[in-house]
């Protein structure tokens, strides 16, 4: 039987937790907007096959503080020296939302270190003429129906555990938010389509076919700013947060992506 | 204690089906709202009231910076402070005040508000809030997890400006310039710092700690704002600073007529107007990640933009009411009754600077003369000697200096003077 270790690896940030289960090749994993609070059926379905591999990001559940992060080159290097210490220097990579943008730029400005990328909706890019929803302005209990597909689930998902401080649990999330805005505040874009082209991992490029967040539209942008042979792929009745509406489906492309 | 005549200049022809038809007063306000042909009678009529209140014998009167707002007509108070310090001569001009964080450089605000201070002759009293939620990060872009940060770095940076005897470089964490060099200087070598705030910790452990005013801005009465005052004065009592009503500022609704029935009358219009369709935000832009710090929210204190957002929209759903005068959210009533409520408020709550708002909402012209005067003459000589004898107040402009340096003048005196000798 498998279960999920934790271990604690040091990086110029801080301590940084690392969620590891499965055996195999290893895959790396960068998380999206609400970070990882707990273990999900989708990495489940990977480690079936491969030995998944989670380090946290700076403001996110297990991160180090985000706090003296300023800029993207901070943020950018924060993301590469957490996939180092976690062991994941020259393995595929999946990156989702904001776990996306900062996974295309690790993958573009150290092309080595990335065997095969994964973006799962990332953020990154901003188009005026079709804008990226404001996910800091929703109301109250809106945010996981913008998110997700099956909301209900998807809150239940970030909700606090039975045996978990509410107190705490809340102000872990707004860690996470906090963090998520420091990096994407106000409309999304890194300025990450000046260093797509430089990313040489063959790149899958996964979209949630009702993301009410990122535009599918933005699919075909990242794939041709990443360049010739990007695959994309639609996931049906899947939101932003692809990879908890339709975890069985995600793992399955992405399977078959990297054994390809 | 001292009394100030505040004006939020709201634009008053906000339609009646702007709650049903509209998302929010702020930050999507529909631009196809604005007529500028109102937009001049507006600014003419209130700056007119703004000075006629200073001429009535307030002791100062104050403006305020909103963006993108159909309540607060005002994104540069500093365009409105110039033009009062010109028609002014004695009152204190309080702007509340410059949003140091929206200003890049903040040395901007430095300037700004010693040309203020100049040209008021020391009158400036300097406010800084960290400004909401709506107006920075929304409206302005800012972004909410560095927001308060950034305004200490721009409060540490216009202080240093004004202080500074020679030029001087300053590496920030937001802004770096190589040569600050605040020209003019203020009167005032430090105008009075007042910081508007609600319910959050850091603003009352920030002016208690640095002598600021913490000036509590609430648009729905004492009884609401009471814990965000304890607050600030249980922060200064844990550091041991003395309890002087006037390092407090309170801001209340206060309309006044001959009888209580009288007022309700008179009033009840305006103040519905503003409470129910200048208050009428959208809960969606009250809560950026890290505009509420990690120890407000584990003091559990709910912010009023938010709650003003709710209230709004609980409004909506049960067909209007008019709570804000039996909940004290605006205190009407005879000369008598507004003066012994304005006291019992000012007493529970230890402070020394009253701010009022005797226009609000889509109060007529005539109205808030009907108001200004009736407070002025009659209310306004029952509650002002209040802690005058007990404590001093510290935080209130000097103005020019007593005896005037040889040559120095009112510029705008000689001037005129020089002007009819040439004729």
């Amino acid at each position: 039987m498998n279960s999920i270790k934790e271990r604690i690896v040091e990086t110029p940030a801080g301590p940084t937790r690392v969620w590891e289960k499965g055996r195999g090749k290893k895959l790396g994993y960068l998380a999206g907007l609400n970070g990882l609070p707990k273990w999900s059926p989708f990495l489940d379905k990977l480690a079936e096959t491969r030995r998944v591999i989670v380090p946290s990001l700076p403001g996110y559940p297990g991160g180090p503080s985000s706090e003296p992060l300023d800029t993207q080159l901070d943020w950018v290097l924060a993301a590469r020296d957490a996939l180092v210490a976690a062991g994941l220097d020259g393995a595929d990579l999946i990156g989702a939302s904001v776990g996306g943008a900062l996974a295309a730029e690790v993958a573009a400005l150290w092309p080595k270190s990335v065997r095969k990328l994964v973006l799962i909706a990332p953020f990154g890019l901003f188009d005026s003429e079709t804008p990226i929803a404001d996910v800091f302005a929703q109301r109250p209990g809106q945010t996981t129906v913008l998110l997700s597909e099956k909301p209900t689930d998807y809150a239940g998902y970030l909700s606090v555990p039975k045996e978990g401080d509410a107190g705490e649990w809340e102000v872990q999330t707004l860690r996470a938010h906090i963090a998520a805005a420091s990096l994407i505040w106000p409309l999304g874009d890194t300025r990450l389509s000046k260093r797509l082209m430089r990313i040489m991992a063959p790149t899958l490029i996964l979209w949630g076919h009702n993301d009410h967040v990122i535009p599918l539209s933005y699919a075909r942008r990242f794939a041709e700013g990443i360049g010739a042979g990007t695959k994309v792929k639609i996931v049906r009745k899947a939101g932003h947060t692809l990879e908890f509406d339709e975890p069985k489906a995600a793992a399955r492309t992405i399977d078959s992506f990297l054994s390809s | 204690m001292k009394v100030l005549w505040f004006h939020l200049m709201p634009y008053q022809d906000l339609p009646a089906d702007f709650k049903d038809k509209h998302n929010s007063v702020w930050v999507d306000i529909d631009p196809g709202l604005f007529d500028p042909l109102r937009g001049h009678q507006h600014y003419h009529e209130y700056m007119d009231q703004l000075e006629y209140a200073a001429k009535a014998g307030f002791h100062g009167i104050c403006v305020n910076e909103h963006h993108s707002n159909a309540y607060g007509m005002m994104p540069s108070p500093n365009l409105i402070a110039a033009t009062l310090a010109r028609n002014t001569r004695d009152a204190a001009l309080c702007v509340l005040g410059n949003s140091v964080a929206l200003y890049n450089p903040p040395t901007r605000v430095a300037e700004e508000m010693a040309m203020l201070d100049c040209i008021s002759g020391g009158r400036l009293i300097a406010g800084f809030p960290v400004g909401t939620p709506m107006d920075t990060c929304y409206a302005y872009g800012q972004n909410p997890a560095k927001l308060r940060d950034r305004y200490y770095e721009g409060i540490d940076l216009v202080l240093k400006a004004w202080a500074a005897d020679k030029p001087f470089a300053f590496n920030g964490r937001y802004t770096q310039q190589r040569y600050v060099n605040c020209w003019p200087r203020p009167v005032q070598k430090q105008p009075p710092i007042w910081i508007p705030g609600g319910g959050s910790v850091e603003t009352w452990q920030m002016c208690a700690e640095r002598s600021f005013v913490y000036a509590n801005l609430s648009y729905f009465g004492h009884q609401a704002s009471m814990t965000h005052v304890k607050g600030f004065w249980g922060e200064m009592k844990r550091l041991g600073k003395e309890p002087n009503p006037f390092q407090a500022a309170f801001l209340q609704f206060v309309g006044v007529a001959e009888t209580r029935a009288e007022a309700e009358k008179l009033y009840h219009e305006p103040a519905n107007y503003f409470y129910n369709r200048c208050l009428h935000t959208d809960p969606a832009y009250a809560n950026p990640p890290g505009y509420t710090s990690e120890a407000t929210v584990r003091a559990r204190i709910t912010s009023q933009v938010l709650r003003a957002a709710e209230e709004s929209r609980k409004a909506t759903r049960s067909g209007g009411g008019a709570k804000f005068f039996e909940e004290g959210h605006v205190i009407i009533g005879s000369p008598d009754e507004v003066a012994e409520k304005l006291l019992n408020v000012c007493k529970e709550m230890h402070v020394g600077h009253l701010l009022l708002l005797l226009h609000f909402g889509n109060m007529s012209r005539d109205l808030t003369k009907y108001n200004t005067d009736l407070f002025a003459t009659k209310v306004l000589p029952q509650i002002k000697h209040l802690y005058e004898k007990e404590w001093e107040d510290h935080w209130w402009p000097t103005g020019m200096p007593k005896h005037l340096p040889k040559g120095a003048a009112h510029a705008k005196s000689t001037f005129a003077t020089a002007g009819v000798a040439a004729q």
